[in-house]
């Protein structure tokens, strides 16, 4: 690759200066912030901390709580991607083999994204309500058996897809953009092979998707670990006991509500550090297996 | 056997025709080449014969099979296409073979064909690349590759040359007149360049607006242009169109700046029409003007080595004269135009149809000749 040089300017600088400025201030320093008081005890109403080393580390991964927390948010980063990739992607070959509609359903599937998720939370509050939601014919049947509040499974399945009906749009327009740069003459010269529509999208457009599928993969597993609180404080709270106290939530819990600042910190770097992990052995090892054309 | 019957079809897109009325019937082991300018429809009609494109109008039988709702897979085809198409994540030897994989050939079969195949178009040494790392000539010669290895009924080729650069592209054109030989399926092929069309084509198609000018073998073509559309699309450098009327005698045409030129009476022409005269640049020859039938004034010359293509004019209008005679001229210079009455085409003046066929042949071919004649007139002058 060509790299352009340039030489120190004043005005370069100045331009980049509002940018620099505003990761500082939202990105670096608060990181910064939390991984000094995840080493010390921060009073919770202020008024100085003390330096503790790794005892608050210690502290969180021996709570068996914390470890239920990981557990479940490995459950629902996996499920949410698999379920939330694998619909996009359906959608994007439906829609890319125009089948009727298709202008329509492209809008009506891209708009999920741009709904924010405690708004999607609510709004699966009301789909999976035991008493008067989409749902509730289930106990018209076998009264009491759904209740996301009880059950523990449900309320799990109920976030997971809530958080993938959310993330389908995203991964659905970059499928589809992937999937309609693909040459047309491509899919023609198969078919004048003789492979048949199923037979072409396995050997012709998922190989040629592996980029596409490899970055979504990156960005949704990363984003349903980050940011999955809006959807289980507006839907379930973190329960029933504790069943969906994913990584994120917890930290916002232990912080916000138990006052527990240094946990908390503590709790955020080891997520970052998870999500960091995650990511190079996705590059490490996933990428091998993409083709780039 | 594999002709091609292509009967009445006609193709719309909502409400826009781009094609009506093609009648051609391709021979068992005819090599066709539809020639004609980008948008005349020419690769519409390829891939309607292909299937990749529904026909609107009409059928279209390949072996005496009419083919209008078979899949493409079913009609027996091979396409080598424009850009190749080759399957970038692929080898060039799974792309030759992928075919043959989808037909469930067992492998041991498959590579063994893989083999010979690549071995017939020179490619052996290449087979584990992928396409991204071979030359266009290359990329060329998987595409054909991956059609010759299915041994289809019929080839169908859509401009393949033209992405190639001037010398592969002769020799491409002779591999592929080769493996046609060699392997005798029927082959249609496609293209802009008359160069092409006139050295590969047992037959010529000339295609124009969604419909067929003229078909023939490229000798007829050439010597006997149905029409001013044709003429002007066939031959390098451009056959020379000079307006006129015929005189009221009904025997010569008078041109613009009232010289006379004899038509034989076998042009029938009425008194008072206007029509166009159509002379080849390699029929005329230079002589003294007292010599010549037409007299012109020459501009200038341009030398090709083997010949020079002198370029005079005749009341304004460019006449084009290929010569491998070396003339002294100055420029403004009046000369005389020989040529044999043979080399005389003579075409209505609206319509663009040329008079000497258009008392042999009852034409039939609703041709939107009248704004073909005048658009490729003014083209060519």
């Amino acid at each position: 690759m060509r790299r352009a040089c340039f030489k120190f300017s004043w005005v370069a600088a100045a331009l980049l200066v509002p940018q620099l400025l505003i990761i500082f201030v939202f990105f670096y320093w608060p990181s910064a912030q939390a991984l000094y008081w995840a080493f010390t005890l921060e009073q919770p109403w202020g008024g100085g901390n003390t330096w503790v080393g790794l005892d608050n580390f210690r502290a969180i991964l021996t709570d068996p709580y914390y470890w239920g927390s990981v557990r479940v948010s490995v459950i629902y980063a996996l499920a949410t991607t698999a379920l939330a990739m694998g619909m996009a992607l359906t959608l994007a070959v439906f829609v890319d083999r125009q089948l009727a509609g298709y202008r329509t359903w492209r809008v009506a599937i891209i708009w999920p994204y741009a709904v924010a998720a405690p708004a999607v939370g609510l709004a699966f509050q009301f789909v999976f309500n035991p008493g008067a939601g989409i749902f509730s014919f289930i106990n018209a049947v076998a009264p009491g058996w759904w209740d996301l509040s009880r059950n523990a499974w449900q309320a799990v399945v109920a976030i997971i897809v809530a958080g993938a009906w959310k993330q389908v749009a995203y991964s659905f327009v970059f499928f589809l953009a992937a999937l309609q740069s693909i040459p047309r003459s491509l899919i023609e010269a198969a078919a004048m092979d003789g492979a048949r529509p199923l037979r072409r999208m396995f050997d012709l457009q998922m190989p040629l998707l592996t980029p596409t599928v490899f970055f979504l993969l990156v960005i949704n597993i990363t984003d349903s670990f980050t940011d999955s609180f809006g959807i289980v404080d507006t839907l379930t709270g973190g329960g029933p006991y504790r069943a969906t106290d994913l990584m994120v939530y917890r930290i916002y819990s232990e912080g916000f509500k138990g006052m527990n600042y240094s946990g908390a910190a503590a709790q955020s770097v080891i997520l970052m550090l998870l999500v960091m992990a995650l990511t190079f052995v996705q590059f490490r090892y996933v990428e091998r297996r993409v083709h780039y054309t | 056997m594999a002709e091609i019957s292509i009967r009445q079809v006609g193709k719309t897109y909502g409400k826009t025709t781009i094609m009506q009325g093609v009648d051609l019937e391709i021979h068992d082991g005819e090599f066709v080449v539809i020639l004609g300018p980008s948008g005349c429809g020419k690769s519409t009609l390829l891939r309607l014969i292909a299937g990749l494109e529904e026909i609107t109008a009409g059928e279209i039988a390949i072996a005496g099979e009419v083919v209008n709702n078979l899949e493409p897979r079913e009609r027996g085809c091979a396409m080598v296409f424009q850009n190749y198409a080759l399957y970038p994540h692929m080898t060039v030897s799974d792309n030759i073979g992928y075919a043959l994989k989808v037909a469930g050939v067992p492998k041991a079969e498959r590579m063994a064909r893989i083999e010979a195949t690549a071995r017939s178009v020179g490619l052996v040494e290449f087979l584990d690349r992928k396409p991204g790392q071979l030359s266009g000539g290359q990329r060329q010669r998987v595409a054909m590759a991956r059609a010759i290895i299915r041994e289809p009924k019929v080839f169908l080729f859509d401009e393949p040359l033209s992405n190639l650069d001037a010398k592969l592209r002769v020799q491409m054109r002779h591999e592929i007149r080769r493996i046609h030989n060699a392997v005798g399926a029927t082959s249609v092929f496609v293209t802009h360049d008359q160069n092409e069309g006139m050295t590969l084509a047992d037959r010529l198609v000339i295609m124009n607006k969604g419909t067929i000018e003229q078909i023939g073998t490229p000798e007829e073509i050439y010597e006997h242009p149905a029409s001013l559309y044709v003429a002007g699309f066939v031959g390098s450098p451009a056959m020379n169109i000079l307006p006129g009327t015929v005189a009221s005698s009904g025997l010569s045409v008078l041109l613009g700046d009232g010289q006379a030129v004899d038509i034989r009476s076998s042009f029938k022409a009425r008194p008072g029409q206007l029509v166009q005269i159509g002379l080849r640049p390699e029929k005329l020859s230079i002589t003294t003007k007292a010599h010549g039938l037409l007299a012109a004034k020459f501009q200038f010359f341009e030398e090709l080595g083997s010949a020079r293509i002198y370029h005079l004019e005749i009341e304004d209008i460019p006449v084009g004269v290929v010569s491998d005679l070396k003339l002294a001229l100055t420029a403004g210079e009046e000369v005389g135009l020989a040529f044999p009455p043979s080399a005389l085409h003579v075409f209505d003046g609206p319509s663009g149809r040329s008079l000497a066929r258009a008392e042999a042949a009852g034409e039939s071919r609703g041709t939107d000749a009248s704004t073909t004649g005048l658009s490729m007139h003014g083209r060519l002058l």
